[in-house]
């Protein structure tokens, strides 16, 4: 197929990785922010053609992985309500807060259905006047344009049944957490090539200087994170600290200016609470002034909820990279799918779950390189 | 579907007073009798059905039968390439087939929502009868039940299958040898895309029409060719992921498969690209996968192959001596990982 089969070319990316190969001197561990790319990377076995000096660490960037759990508990109250139609992408129902999850409510006989892009709460909202419909607007700064067009909407139409309960987060701050954090091992990152998409990479200039730390802005199929990496081991190689885009078929420096103008429209800047991370400063968005009346905390009154993290999770650690799923003593036995503990588990973005689904048979050697 | 049109200009609906079905279509009475007498009975017309009686009775004169159920919720009722009457036959038909069977007698349970058209029920029961003269199967007794409107979704189907199993193979996981070649019958997830992008009113350049189609005769065409088939199964939900998985469980060998070789439409691919599905779990509705020996992997080919819902069929991978219940594949860039059960619920109600 055009534009996909060219990028998991056999040979092509045997050629890369020997390419990585004869450049790599010592021991190095670069990070994929996206959970988009940890699923690639583990899918298609791109870190088994990696030179052993080379670890992947896997990044936070699973939206479903790190809305906190006081989040998801306020979801699903909203959900029970009557009169609520509850709307959401369908990674999120599975999800669970402290109790419960979305599924589990829909069960009951909530109202809450899988939606694949915020606006068709519109117009399930204009279909139903007489009932509140809600989205969960989870994610980075990939969904943010599309769920600000959605609020935007509604505002320019006066769909006042409508709201949206918001769970947005950054990357940028995130990565300066994580290299501000004194169990920091990451040496490189692959930057999300979809969020660059969106916001571009000037926000990332400052940090690689900063921290002296290569960012190479990355795609998603398996050549184009080998040439992320031949990219990135480069840097490292030659002693660099710079932003480079590899993605250039999607990413432009500026990134998508309609984009990010109406993202500064609808929303505003805010503190976030990463699950199993904890709070990072600046690190979220939250709808603006103009547009706080389609907030649905305040709408429903859930505001002020908290809620404790189960203590055999360490999804914290691994969204740093701090840990590897497979490290984790719950991996496989109490945590599984079925029964996940942490949203690691459940996202088909989260880590753990790439590990769970891809490789937790022995039998496929991988676990070598992974000490 | 333009067919089942054609068939239905030629056929009017049998039963003019009532437009819709009514709660009385199945309490028992005058109206229940006249949707029988009226519709149903002259669509499946055949002397064991004609009797009008609690149950067929018939002879069965083979050692051994096979008997299976299913039952058919499939949203939207109609959808490119079948409709919920044509799946409803052919899902009961490929799940003999799939034991070895051949299909011989289908019983049908209706359950209709109150307010469902007539027209709908009409063009249903005629592609419920187009897919059973298709596969030679006949529809010998059945049920129809009427609930309250908002207590059901138009339609659901249930039918349960007989059929005649004229061999002495044992068609099993268990049967699973080492050095077995996997077959599988053609391109895979256009049935799940299709019900996917009809429920969701997605439009991609070409319509995706779903796979739905009888295997009895491809199936049986194998082992009537004196081919040891040692396992047959037909990809339906969970798709080809699943379905090995399941049987490397029962046989306890590893299965290893190769991505490379798995046949997917372009279509399906963009389709799975954009909306995040992987094939190897999407469902098929005409799609099995049969496991032989080696030295008789490229006769079965050949017989596969030869037949129209056959053409794209292939060899993925071999049954290894490696006893662990393992399914792996070995990726487009060459890379090996696992193959696992896919958790929750990737599509509901696609059958």
């Amino acid at each position: 197929m055009k534009y996909i089969d060219e990028y998991r070319d056999p040979q092509a990316a045997s050629q890369y990785a020997q390419a990585i190969a004869r450049l790599t001197t010592r021991p190095w561990t670069l990070m994929e922010v996206c959970g988009g790319q940890t699923h690639a990377i583990i899918k298609f076995g791109v870190d088994e053609l990696l030179p052993k000096e080379i670890t992947l660490v896997h990044g936070p960037g699973c939206p479903v992985c790190v809305t906190p759990l006081e989040l998801i508990d306020k979801a699903i109250t909203i959900a029970s309500r009557p009169g609520v139609i509850f709307c959401s992408f369908g990674d999120m129902l599975r999800v669970p807060g402290s109790e419960k999850d979305l599924f589990m409510v829909k069960a009951a006989g909530g109202d809450v259905r899988i939606v694949y892009s915020p606006l068709d709460c519109l117009k399930i909202a204009r279909e139903n006047p007489d009932k509140q419909v809600v989205f969960f607007a989870v994610g980075f700064e990939t969904t943010a344009p599309a769920n600000a067009m959605a609020v935007y909407q509604a505002s320019q139409q006066g769909i006042t049944n409508f709201s949206v309960l918001v769970s947005h987060v950054l990357v940028p701050p995130a990565m300066e957490a994580i290299l501000s954090s004194t169990h920091n091992r990451v040496q490189g990152f692959l930057a999300a090539g979809h969020v660059c998409t969106v916001m571009g990479y000037t926000e990332y200039e400052p940090i690689a200087v900063k921290y002296r730390v290569p960012i190479v802005v990355t795609g998603f199929e398996p050549l184009d994170i080998l040439q992320g990496v031949y990219m990135c081991i480069r840097q490292l190689e030659e002693g660099r600290a710079e932003v480079e885009n590899q993605y250039t078929r999607m990413v432009r420096r500026e990134g998508n200016d309609p984009a990010r103008k109406l993202i500064s429209e609808v929303f505003q800047i805010t503190h976030r609470k990463w699950r199993g991370v904890g709070e990072i400063p600046q690190s979220g968005l939250a709808l603006s002034e103009p547009y706080r009346q389609f907030d649905a905390e305040m709408r429903f009154g859930v505001e002020g909820y908290t809620a404790e993290e189960s203590s055999d999770c360490i999804s914290g650690l691994v969204l740093q990279g701090i840990k590897k799923p497979n490290e984790c003593p719950a991996f496989g036995n109490i945590c599984t799918p079925e029964h996940p503990l942490g949203a690691t588990m459940v996202s088909n973005e989260g880590a753990c779950a790439a590990y769970y689904r891809y490789r937790r048979f022995p039998a496929v050697s991988v676990s070598t390189r992974e000490a | 579907m333009d067919s089942v049109n054609d068939l239905t200009l030629q056929c009017p609906i049998p039963i003019q007073q009532y437009p819709q079905v009514m709660l009385a279509h199945g309490g028992g009475g005058k109206l229940m009798h006249q949707l029988i007498e009226r519709m149903i009975g002259p669509a499946f017309h055949n002397s064991l059905l004609d009797v009008r009686h609690d149950g067929a009775v018939f002879d069965m004169p083979h050692n051994r039968l096979a008997f299976t159920t299913d039952s058919y919720v499939v949203n939207p009722l109609f959808f490119p390439g079948g409709d919920i009457g044509s799946l409803a036959v052919n899902g009961t038909v490929n799940d003999l087939a799939m034991c070895g069977a051949r299909p011989l007698y289908l019983s049908a349970g209706f359950i209709l929502e109150e307010g469902l058209p007539m027209e709908t029920l009409w063009r249903i029961v005629q592609s419920m009868r187009r897919a059973a003269d298709e596969s030679g199967v006949l529809l010998v007794t059945g049920d129809t039940k009427v609930v309250d409107k908002g207590k059901g979704d138009g339609i659901f189907i249930n039918t349960a299958g007989v059929g005649a199993v004229e061999h002495s193979l044992s068609i099993a996981p268990a049967s699973v040898l080492p050095g077995d070649a996997i077959l599988l019958s053609g391109d895979l997830g256009r049935h799940g895309i299709t019900i996917m992008a009809t429920r969701e009113n997605l439009s991609f350049e070409s319509e995706i029409e779903s796979d739905c189609a009888p295997l009895a005769a491809m199936a049986l065409g194998l082992i009537n060719a004196g081919i040891d088939v040692h396992c047959l199964r037909d990809l339906t939900r969970g798709g080809l992921a699943s379905a090995l998985v399941e049987i490397s469980e029962a046989a306890n060998y590893l299965i290893n498969i190769f991505e490379n070789s798995i046949p997917v439409r372009e279509d399906v691919r963009g389709a799975c690209e954009i909306l995040g599905f992987d094939p190897l779990y999407l469902a098929n509705e005409g799609r099995f996968i049969a496991f032989v020996p080696e030295a008789q992997a490229d006769d079965a080919l050949a017989l596969l192959t030869a037949h129209l819902n056959g053409t794209g069929a292939c060899r993925i991978g071999t049954v290894t001596d490696d006893r662990q219940p393992l399914v792996t594949l070995k990726s487009r860039i060459g890379a090996t990982r696992i193959v696992d059960m896919f958790s929750g619920e990737q599509l509901p109600r696609i059958c």
